[in-house]
């Protein structure tokens, strides 16, 4: 189901955990949906520095998480905030489509916590970053209800 | 990776080896068409009638109310649409199921709701349960049938079946059981449960996929559902899965001989699981205590999401379940655990292990002494986990 390397982020998933020294701090998702990413950065020049993540959520969700905080460490804002999902399914060699929600929380994750650092500084974020989607899959809850 | 430790069978089971013994010959020597006039498809028959006879042996009704299907969802489907169909003629358009059922249970209601028939989904209790009052209190003369599945396949708990159909015969209303995961491991009597229709599925009792059974009280007629030859008394077309069925009457026989041994078996491996893994904090068994499958352990473990944990589980040789939505191949958590009453974010969270007659102790203390490991690994990374700390200081 999965390709070998969501397996490998998923097993030994990259910059998790908390950091202490976070100048922004993003979340995306809700529990009920069965997937919540929490971002954590570092930004320093305009360069985010350091980065940590922590994910509720399946396979996907923690492989997506720890390939996007990846591929935007010591990445300027303005390179992070093009960060696509479809640049992270590609960096994880693909996902299987149901699972594609889970890169696009990845990417609102890192949008979310780019917000974050402009909101904390008095600028109003969304000019910037667009509007964050907040809720996992697009509806009120996100919750389908076949 | 090491030794597996299988903990699935309530998903299905490995094929026992005297049951592979009994089908080989049957694609071998016994290949004809039971249907032909020769002697390789006589034997075919012959065969088939007396896996008949052992299935209503083993679960205590007439051979001639046996009727072999492709499986589970098959006998469900037929059994349902059947009798729904057949009613509708006499005005009858109602029919009385559970929350808690099967998809294939559920889907086949849903479907007939789309065609105009009305569905009462009775509500279960924290542990899964219904009552024959709440059936009796639902009927009415519209009524056509009831199905309540014997014993839920996720959370184990056993439904008062004898009760529910002694309610049914009074009210003159059909009965039918999705039996598919008591069959083998719990005792079953078509006659003193009062059913009138029951489905099985031999996968699930260490025989072959893709072959079960509707047994159909004599006089009780749900329309067909296969038409095409006269096979199954022209109640069921299709050339028999000969091998399949053979397989079936053996792998059913010996289920039923093992049931009191098993159910000793397993209640201490499942006990132990039970008590052990609900003393993580922030777990709870799912499920009732003790009318429950021998097998089955359900448990929900907060902070973590049910599909990490069968991957990292299957990291280390461990196959288990679990009814988040990640598994279910949908969004929403399992239907049975939000039915008794589980928030969603719980019901995310959620490990089944059913165990089968392979399992061991030391199977258990394994599961036991990797889980909690994962448990800690995840709930380090999750900020659900997070919160539920921060929230308690």
């Amino acid at each position: 189901m999965y390709s070998e390397k969501v397996m490998d982020h998923f097993t030994n998933p990259r910059n998790v955990g908390e950091l202490a020294d976070a100048n922004a701090i993003g979340e995306v998702g809700n529990a009920k949906c069965g997937d919540i990413m929490k971002m954590y950065f570092k930004i320093d020049k305009n360069v985010i520095v350091d980065v940590k993540f922590k994910t509720f959520g399946c396979g996907a969700a923690v492989a997506t998480s720890s390939m996007a905080t990846e591929l935007i460490k010591g990445k300027t804002i303005e390179e992070a905030l093009k960060l696509t999902n479809k640049a992270v399914v590609e960096a994880l060699d693909g996902l299987p489509p149901v699972k594609v929600h889970c890169s696009v929380l990845a990417e609102q994750a890192v949008k979310a916590t780019i917000a974050d650092y402009y909101t904390r500084q008095g600028i109003d974020p969304e000019p910037i970053v667009g509007k964050i989607e907040e809720h996992c899959h697009g509806d009120e809850c996100g919750c389908s209800t076949h | 990776m090491e030794k597996v430790i299988y903990v699935d069978n309530a998903a299905t089971t490995s094929v026992s080896q005297s049951v592979i013994n009994a089908m080989l010959p049957c694609y071998t020597e016994f290949y004809g068409n039971p249907s032909s006039v020769y002697s390789v498809g006589l034997e075919a028959e012959k065969l088939i009638n007396e896996a008949r006879n052992l299935v209503a042996q083993a679960i205590d009704c007439e051979p001639n109310e046996v009727f072999f299907t492709s499986g589970g969802s098959e006998s469900d489907n037929w059994a349902i649409k059947g009798i729904a169909k057949r009613m509708l003629a006499k005005g009858k358009n109602h029919i009385i199921t559970t929350a808690v059922e099967h998809h294939a249970v559920l889907h086949s209601c849903q479907a007939l709701e789309r065609e105009g028939f009305n569905v009462t989904y009775l509500p279960v209790d924290e542990y899964g349960m219904i009552s024959a009052k709440q059936v009796e209190d639902a009927i009415t003369e519209k009524t056509s049938l009831v199905t309540v599945m014997y014993a839920n396949n996720e959370i184990g708990t056993i439904m008062p079946i004898a009760e529910i159909g002694e309610v049914c015969r009074k009210k003159g209303v059909v009965f039918h059981t999705d039996a598919v995961q008591a069959v083998g491991h719990i005792h079953v009597s078509f006659k003193k449960d009062n059913i009138d229709m029951l489905s099985l599925s031999a996968h699930k009792f260490n025989g072959p996929k893709g072959v079960g059974c509707l047994i159909v009280k004599k006089g009780v007629l749900p329309n067909i559902l296969i038409d095409g030859g006269a096979q199954e008394r022209g109640r069921r077309a299709g050339t028999e899965n000969v091998a399949g069925i053979v397989g079936l009457g053996v792998a059913i026989t010996e289920a039923v001989k093992e049931i009191d041994e098993e159910t000793k078996k397993l209640t201490v491996l499942r006990d132990k699981l039970i008590e052990n893994i609900t003393k993580l904090p922030y777990t709870r068994l799912n499920g009732h205590p003790t009318k429950r499958l021998p097998g089955n352990v359900n448990i929900s473990i907060q902070g973590i999401e049910g599909e990490a944990l069968l991957l990292s589980l299957d990291h280390v040789g461990i196959c288990a379940s679990s009814g988040s939505a990640c598994t279910s191949g949908s969004l929403d958590p399992s239907h049975v655990l939000l039915a008794i009453g589980l928030p969603h974010e719980i019901a995310h969270g959620s490990l089944r292990i059913s165990l089968g007659n392979n399992n061991t102790m030391e199977d258990v203390d394994t599961i036991l002494k990797e889980l909690p490991i994962i448990v800690e690994r995840l709930r380090a990374m999750s900020p659900v986990w997070e919160d539920m700390m921060k929230n308690n200081k």
